[in-house]
């Protein structure tokens, strides 16, 4: 269930199977399952390939339950939430709140800094697959905006002179 | 700065002007200045108290004390009689005993302190959210008891239908009706869902009480599920809450081991079992149809309804919704019964809110009061004032959806109804709280692209109206607006808001009308003089003036250059 986690890209075909077989087996063979086991996979591996969709329906599909899914079901369902990625994301993923509280408490210079320190623009990954730049909604933590996350880690009162800083861990 | 104890709030309508108020107010600013108490005490004006004739009035927090016919004669003895050694001056306190206008709500709280009352988030803080065992010597799971052995599942129903408890999830339903609802529903089996998808930005209360008193809401659930005949219950958690969902997979499987959760429950005939389900990244899954769906396995995109969920929900089957803070209200509600739980709140809005303080104030963060505080008590009181040099210009109210409270309402009590009165809504209970840096401009334009992401793109009116919404907004925050877009917006919005398939596009247009509404002067000082009074946009266009002016310039430039070889 944690977003963009980043890890190594390279990954074997059996490896890939590995996963998906372990987070079917996981969550289960049924309908409402689906978004967990996504979640598992891009989790583990940063995004969802899409040729994991194929493998997921193989794994899940279990017609003597009723359980029918075609590969673009999945890829609705893959392609629908902010939290799952189907191409490869950098290293450092970093998700600034683009809502209206972090905006009003100083979070539109705070975007502008970013931007311009990662020489990124939203929806980007640099060329050396170290960053990626996303914009996400609320994060809930509203109390100290503006916010942004790193990965796993939430940076709230941000002010444009501690971005290097924080990157500066991460570098 | 030292925390505001006091705040003293004189009349300045027009009669109370005439009989010599401004002398008044004057009068108290000498004495706080005298007593060298600024950083205690507030001192604010206050118009539109209802027609009296005992004007002008006096009004002082946080005992929220009335003084009528108050002249400069009476401020130096209320001044040290109240104000330094806290004794009421009760030959000045007013007769009218029925207090009309915007400040009727008073005699409701019968001067009740506006401190915080602490229901729902009683535990938070106190309890360890990690432990069953210190959960259970905090009155844990007594409500639950309770309703197995004393009570039958009508009588719970009752007792949440006697206290009043309105969802607070942003609709505001009557949370016993629902329950009802889904009760007398006939398909077999039902189901209880959690919407703990808390996204509206600027609302984390369901978090607070999700990380800090996570046995209360796995109770409450269960509770539910007694109620309504269900023995499945969900819990459907926004992907980003991973402190939450830790908490709640523990809560959950503590319950179970202790037999508060599964089957025979407490020894009774009663089975109930809670899945958590975490979501990934979609505003639109709050929507309870959306949610439904994404529970399912799919697409978060909102049902058409009716059927409601109540008839048809998960899996086709009679379901209950309802959101984390209105759940955590009912294990109270049960151990102390309906009748006790009108003692917080208005008539028509029963019990505490939980509200988030955001924006331009010395604190932001998360307070617990009965419904009907005012905007003003809440930013003063709790919010510590507004930050240094600024003033409140407005409120944007309940998170993305909410709608555009400017400065002049900021002494309505903040109920269901009152707000309704005045075309506002509560929604989730953020106050996003702006002074006058905010451009109005600026803000719908981050509000329309907050939608025009979120749309879950499965009815047109939203997906292109929010989209157009935004390139309209966009282009007068660059200077590139034209006169007939204040109408293209209006129309916009009510197409909007009657065509769409939920409450997205329904509400997503409201601040645009809001800002229309009450700040009009300002969207067309944008288009018309391409200014923007709070500095914020930064305009590609010239007026047609200044292009004028360029263009002379320049024409004299080459002129020049022609002259000179
Ligand atoms: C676009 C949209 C987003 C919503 N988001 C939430 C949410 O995050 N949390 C929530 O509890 N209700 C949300 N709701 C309201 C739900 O649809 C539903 O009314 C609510 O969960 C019912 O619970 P209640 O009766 O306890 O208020 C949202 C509604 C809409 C239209």
């Amino acid at each position: 269930m944690c977003p963009g986690i980043a890890t190594d890209h390279e990954y074997s075909e059996q490896e890939l199977d590995r996963i998906i077989q372990e987070a079917v087996e996981a969550n289960g063979s049924v309908r409402d399952a689906v978004i967990p086991i996504l979640s598992e996979i891009n989790q583990k591996l940063g995004f969802i390939p899409v040729e994991s969709l194929g493998k997921i329906r193989r794994y899940i599909n279990t017609p003597e339950a009723g359980l029918f899914l075609a590969d673009s079901h999945l890829y609705a369902v893959a392609s629908f939430y902010q939290m799952f990625s189907l191409t490869p994301t950098g290293k450092h993923v970093v998700r600034y709140c683009a809502s209206a509280p972090c905006h009003v408490e100083g979070g539109r210079q705070v975007i502008e800094a970013l931007q311009e320190q990662l020489g990124l623009q939203p929806g980007e990954t640099s060329h050396d697959n170290q960053w990626t730049l996303l914009k996400t909604s609320c994060l809930g933590v509203c109390g100290v905006g503006p916010v942004f996350l790193v990965d796993q880690d939430i940076y709230g009162n941000v002010t444009p002179e501690k971005i290097p800083h924080i990157l500066a861990k991460y570098r | 700065m030292k925390s505001i104890r006091t705040m003293i709030l004189v009349t300045n309508d027009p009669i109370s002007v005439e009989r010599g108020a401004q002398d008044v107010f004057q009068m108290f600013q000498t004495e706080i200045r005298k007593a060298d108490l600024y950083d205690e005490i507030k001192l604010s004006t206050i118009s539109d108290v209802g027609e009296r004739e005992d004007l002008p009035l006096v009004i002082i927090y946080p005992e929220a004390v009335i003084y009528s016919q108050i002249t400069t004669e009476e401020v130096p003895v209320l001044f040290d009689e109240h104000i330094i050694n806290g004794r009421i001056v009760r030959s000045l306190l007013s007769k009218m005993h029925e207090p009309v206008g915007e400040i009727a709500w008073l005699r409701a709280r019968l001067g009740a302190l506006p401190a915080q009352q602490r229901v729902v988030l009683g535990r938070v803080g106190q309890v360890d959210p990690e432990s069953l065992a210190d959960f259970l010597t905090q009155d844990g799971y007594a409500a639950l008891e309770k309703a197995l052995f004393e009570m039958t599942p009508e009588q719970v129903i009752d007792e949440v239908q006697k206290s009043g408890l309105q969802g607070r999830g942003g609709a505001g339903f009557p949370t016993g009706r629902k329950w009802d609802f889904v009760r007398s529903a006939h398909a077999q089996p039902k189901y209880v869902i959690c919407n703990a998808d808390e996204s509206e930005p600027g609302t984390f209360k369901d978090r607070l009480i999700i990380e800090g008193d996570p046995f209360s809401l796995i109770e409450a659930i269960t509770i539910a599920g007694y109620a309504v005949g269900a023995e499945t219950g969900y819990i459907y958690i926004r992907g980003e809450y991973n402190l939450g969902f830790e908490r709640l997979q523990n809560a959950i499987r503590q319950a179970e081991e202790q037999g508060l959760l599964g089957n025979h429950i407490l020894g009774k005939d009663f089975n109930f079992h809670i899945h958590l389900h975490a979501g990934a990244g979609a505003y639109i899954c709050g929507e309870e149809t959306a949610l439904i769906e994404s529970l399912e396995g799919k697409r978060g995109q909102p049902r058409a309804r009716p059927p409601y969920p109540p008839s048809y929900g998960l899996w086709g089957k009679p379901t209950l919704v309802n959101n984390v803070e209105t759940l955590a209200n009912t294990p109270h509600i049960i151990r102390n019964g309906g009748e006790w739980y009108h003692q917080f709140g208005s008539e028509k809005s029963r019990g505490t809110k939980i509200y988030t303080i955001l924006g331009n104030v010395n604190f932001t963060g998360v307070i617990e009061v009965p419904f009907g505080i005012t905007l003003r008590e809440m930013i003063e009181i709790y919010g510590k004032g507004m930050e240094k040099g600024a003033r409140l210009k407005l409120v944007q109210t309940g998170g993305s959806s909410g709608s555009i409270v400017p400065a002049s309402l900021q002494d309505t009590p903040m109920d269901f109804e009152s707000w309704r009165s005045t075309g506002a809504s509560l929604g989730s209970g953020a106050m996003l709280i702006c002074d006058e840096h905010t451009c109005v401009v600026d803000l719908a334009k981050v509000l329309l692209d907050f939608f025009r992401f979120e749309c879950c793109a499965k009815c047109t009116p939203c997906r292109v109206g929010t989209q157009r919404c935004y390139e309209i907004v966009d282009s007068i925050s660059k200077g590139l607006g034209s006169p007939d877009m204040i109408d293209e917006l209006k129309i916009l919005g009510a197409d909007m808001e009657l065509l769409s398939n939920c409450g997205l596009g329904q509400t997503a247009s409201v601040a645009v009308r809001d800002i229309l509404k009450h700040f009009k002067d300002e969207v067309e000082q944008h288009i018309f003089e391409h200014k923007c009074a709070a500095g914020v946009c930064q305009f590609i266009q010239k007026t047609p003036f200044e292009q004028n002016l360029l263009s002379a310039q320049a024409g004299a430039e080459i002129e020049s250059e022609e002259v000179v070889p």
